[in-house]
């Protein structure tokens, strides 16, 4: 199969979504991780670095793949590689 | 549920029989609370729930029972997005996560969230990296994928090889915790306990393959999360008189545990003061000790004869006291002579054993405390927080990535209708595994409130009722004795279990037994689900990959799916009675296969769908490389094989993919860059998968 333009330039879309979604996931988990003593200085909820890994960066979790799950549906209409819709 | 029907009928057909269900469970669960008030004992409440559960999800899966292949391996691919997200949620949450999971928290504060982080951000790789396009490959298990992607028998054997080794290392895990569970709350055998659950297990896979489980899956999420959740929102209630304990846990509890931990350090303070008079027993205790231990180093036998004797001269001399000593007191040295170690070696294991209560002497570290490290001098306690913190991330990277690999897991996306629905469920998934995670450091919060305000300071002889409860049942749960004879209960003097908090949470909270009864019937139904996956996956692997794509590819669909229950099986059977013979730690077990499961399997995966250029060669060195890699690394650092090799970087062998999953990725591509590029026909695959739909499109679908 011959693969458009337009086919390449979605691809490198979902890998530019993909990265930044990584990046947010990387920085909540590692790099918040890694200061969790300095984050316990600041209080939100109780220290700040207890919260973010008890709760905080769950619920980020959460919302990073909801919206991936969004952006991408929504870009397989505009670029026209949806699937059937069932129903 | 006719083929005739629609998605979005079958879907609404769904709502409402799990509606209906849900209801009904609800109202059975009302039930058992009436036949309570009547006087019905305790022990035949247990017996309701455990019967009662395992029978309807036997009931489940014979309604399910299907001779169709696509049924028996992916559920037909309808599974709706809502449904695959509660079948995942229900397929991961392990009898660890529901049982241990807390108890861990109460036990290590900070550092035991790595848990909590690392078995929910994994499921952002699965979502950004692997679901969607395992999903539009579509066909039966994931050694399938790789077979197809890099052709050949070797990476699919390979594949096969890590998906057993992984998927058994957890299953053990899994039905253990059923055994503990059904002989915790009927008085069966543990061995019985086993036989028992496995039965349920395997009624509902044998009979129905991915679709029974799929729908037990979704009925035992349900019966989990509302027991998980009455008892921990009642239980803040009790507290706060605010029914989120999400939210209270924080502003509330947490601060005020925090103002009395500095209490108990504090020497000064009253309370300070007492715990103190504890801390300095256990230090003295663990000080003569280690006096005896030197001894015994220094001087062999000899020193234990000499040792000996002081106490039968001690015996004599109060048995010739004049005036008559304290008839206790003769007791007491009686009863220390008689306990005296036999030789050498029994010796030596007490003595290590009392030199370890100097451990209880140690000042509280706090909750929220990241990285607590102790050491003789600041530089020490540095460079020990440094390990600990390198650790907590290895560890959080290791469980994320299994996550992202574990067979079980990934082949629920398979049973989605679409990519579309696949990227969906993901979301749903975590949702569902979400709303248990975030509870569980609440949980821990709130019981550990009530350990440091309720029940420390209260007296010997009117303990709290759980307290005693517990204590006479389980003294590995509960252990508390009046080490310094006040007889007011200091916090040094008692010693929880981690499985404790999640199981006595309902009777901390005031509630009746059938809530009780309702919690070991989520622990069941967590523990039962994970191990329904797993059994599934390993007997698909062999019946599957191994049978029918590698021995016979002839094999008719009936003797296909005959292979495969017959395995399942053996398989289950093998995996009892491994289990019965309680092998090891089981903490370490889950966190093995997740290691092996990340080296093994996820370079291979990523590189399988993100690198056009990855091949046969580069597969196979990958794979082989991660997991042996892996392998070796727990096997020279993890104390039961003996050989205790100096650790890499101070990591834990629990961690050991730190180094397996690198290697993995290192062995892709070198093994793909001295080896030519994969054909023209392995990278229209790779389109194929990477687009949801493509004109002229191949088709890989298995059904």
């Amino acid at each position: 199969m011959q693969l458009t333009e337009k086919h390449k330039q979605y691809w490198n879309i979902n890998l530019k979504i993909s990265s930044i979604l990584l990046v947010l996931w990387f920085i909540v988990t590692f790099v918040m991780g890694w200061f969790a003593r300095e984050l316990n200085d600041i209080t939100f909820l109780g220290p700040l670095g207890f919260y973010m890994s008890a709760q905080g960066s769950l619920i980020i979790y959460v919302a990073i793949i909801w919206y991936y799950a969004h952006y991408m549906n929504n870009l397989d209409h505009e670029y026209g590689v949806h699937e059937g819709e069932e129903d | 549920m006719a083929a005739a029907q629609t998605q979005s009928q079958f879907f609404q057909s769904l709502k409402k029989y799990y509606t209906f269900y849900t209801g009904g469970f609800i109202a059975f669960v009302i039930l058992v609370g009436i036949l309570e008030q009547m006087g019905v004992p305790n022990k035949i409440l247990g017996y309701l729930f455990l019967f009662a559960t395992i029978g309807l999800y036997a009931g489940i899966g014979f309604m399910s029972k299907t001779a169709d292949v696509g049924e028996y391996y992916v559920a037909g691919r309808r599974v709706p997005a809502l449904f695959n997200g509660m079948a995942t949620g229900a397929d991961w949450m392990s009898a660890a996560s529901f049982i241990g999971m807390a108890g861990t928290l109460y036990l290590s504060g900070y550092d035991g969230l790595a848990f909590v982080l690392g078995w929910t951000g994994g499921y952002c790789l699965v979502a950004i990296l692997l679901a969607p396009y395992l999903r539009k490959f579509g066909q039966f298990t994931i050694p399938d994928f790789l077979g197809a992607r890099f052709g050949g028998h070797l990476p699919r054997l390979i594949g096969v090889i890590a998906a057993i080794t992984c998927s058994f290392t957890y299953v053990i895990a899994q039905i253990y915790g059923v055994g503990i569970i059904t002989s915790r709350f009927t008085g069966l055998e543990f061995q019985v306990g086993v036989f028992v659950g496995l039965a349920g297990i395997l009624v509902c896979s044998f009979l129905g393959g991915m679709k029974a489980v799929t729908w037990t899956q979704v009925a035992q999420y349900i019966i989990l999360i509302i027991a998980y959740m009455i008892p921990v929102v009642w239980l803040s209630v009790k507290h706060t008189g605010v029914p989120i304990p999400q939210i209270v846990a924080y502003t509330n509890s947490l601060p005020k545990i925090t103002a009395l931990e500095n209490e108990f350090n504090d020497k000064a303070s009253p309370k300070g003061a007492k715990e103190e008079s504890v801390r300095a027993i256990f230090r003295d205790r663990s000080a003569a000790a280690t006096a005896k231990l030197a001894g015994l180093e220094k001087d062999g036998p000899a020193f234990l004869a000499a040792e000996k004797a002081k106490l039968v001269d001690k015996v004599n001399a109060l048995k010739t006291a004049e005036p008559a000593a304290d008839p206790k007191a003769i007791d007491a040295a009686e009863k220390a002579l008689k306990a005296f170690p036999i030789d050498a070696a029994a010796a030596k294991k007490a003595w290590t054993a009392e030199k370890a209560v100097g451990a209880r002497a140690a000042p509280l570290k706090h909750h929220a405390e990241a990285f607590a490290a102790a050491g003789k001098t600041p530089e020490e306690v540095e460079k020990n927080r440094g390990i600990a913190k390198k650790n907590f991330l290895a560890l959080i990277a290791c469980l994320m990535i299994g996550t992202a690999a574990l067979p079980h897991i990934l082949m629920r996306y398979y049973t989605t209708p679409s990519v579309k629905e696949a990227r969906q469920s993901v979301f749903w998934g975590l949702f569902f595994i979400f709303l248990l995670y975030f509870t569980a450091p609440a949980l821990a919060i709130l019981v550990k409130f009530e350990v440091y305000s309720n029940l420390v300071g209260s007296s010997f002889a009117s303990l709290p009722a759980w307290v005693s409860n517990w204590a006479t049942v389980d003294k590995t749960l509960m252990n508390i004795a009046d080490i310094n004879g006040d007889g007011l209960v200091q916090l040094a003097e008692i010693v929880i279990g981690g499985d404790l908090i999640v199981l006595a949470t309902p009777e901390i909270a005031g509630l009746p037994y059938v809530i009780s009864g309702l919690v070991a019937a989520g622990g069941l139904a967590a523990a039962l689900s994970t191990a329904d996956g797993l059994l599934l996956t390993i007997a698909n692997a062999m019946s599957h990959d191994l049978y029918y794509k590698m021995i016979d590819p002839n094999a008719s669909t009936v003797r296909r799916l005959a292979v495969s229950k017959g395995l399942l099986l053996v398989v289950a059977l093998v995996a009892a009675y491994v289990t019965s013979l309680k092998p090891g730690d089981i903490l370490f077990l889950v966190g093995a296969a997740f290691s092996l499961a990340a080296s093994g399997f996820f370079p291979a995966l990523v590189c399988g769908v993100f690198w056009k250029r990855a091949n046969y060669l580069g597969a196979v060195l990958g794979m082989a490389l991660g997991l042996g890699v892996c392998a070796y690394y727990m096997y020279m650092t993890y104390p039961f094989f003996g050989v205790n090799a100096p650790k890499w970087w101070d990591i834990a062998p629990i961690s050991a993919g730190t180094f397996g999953i690198p290697a993995g990725f290192l062995g892709i591509i070198i093994g793909s860059l001295i080896s030519p590029a994969p054909n023209k026909e392995i990278q229209d695959l790779v389109d194929h998968v990477r687009y949801p739909n493509l004109e002229g499109d191949i088709d890989t679908k298995g059904i």
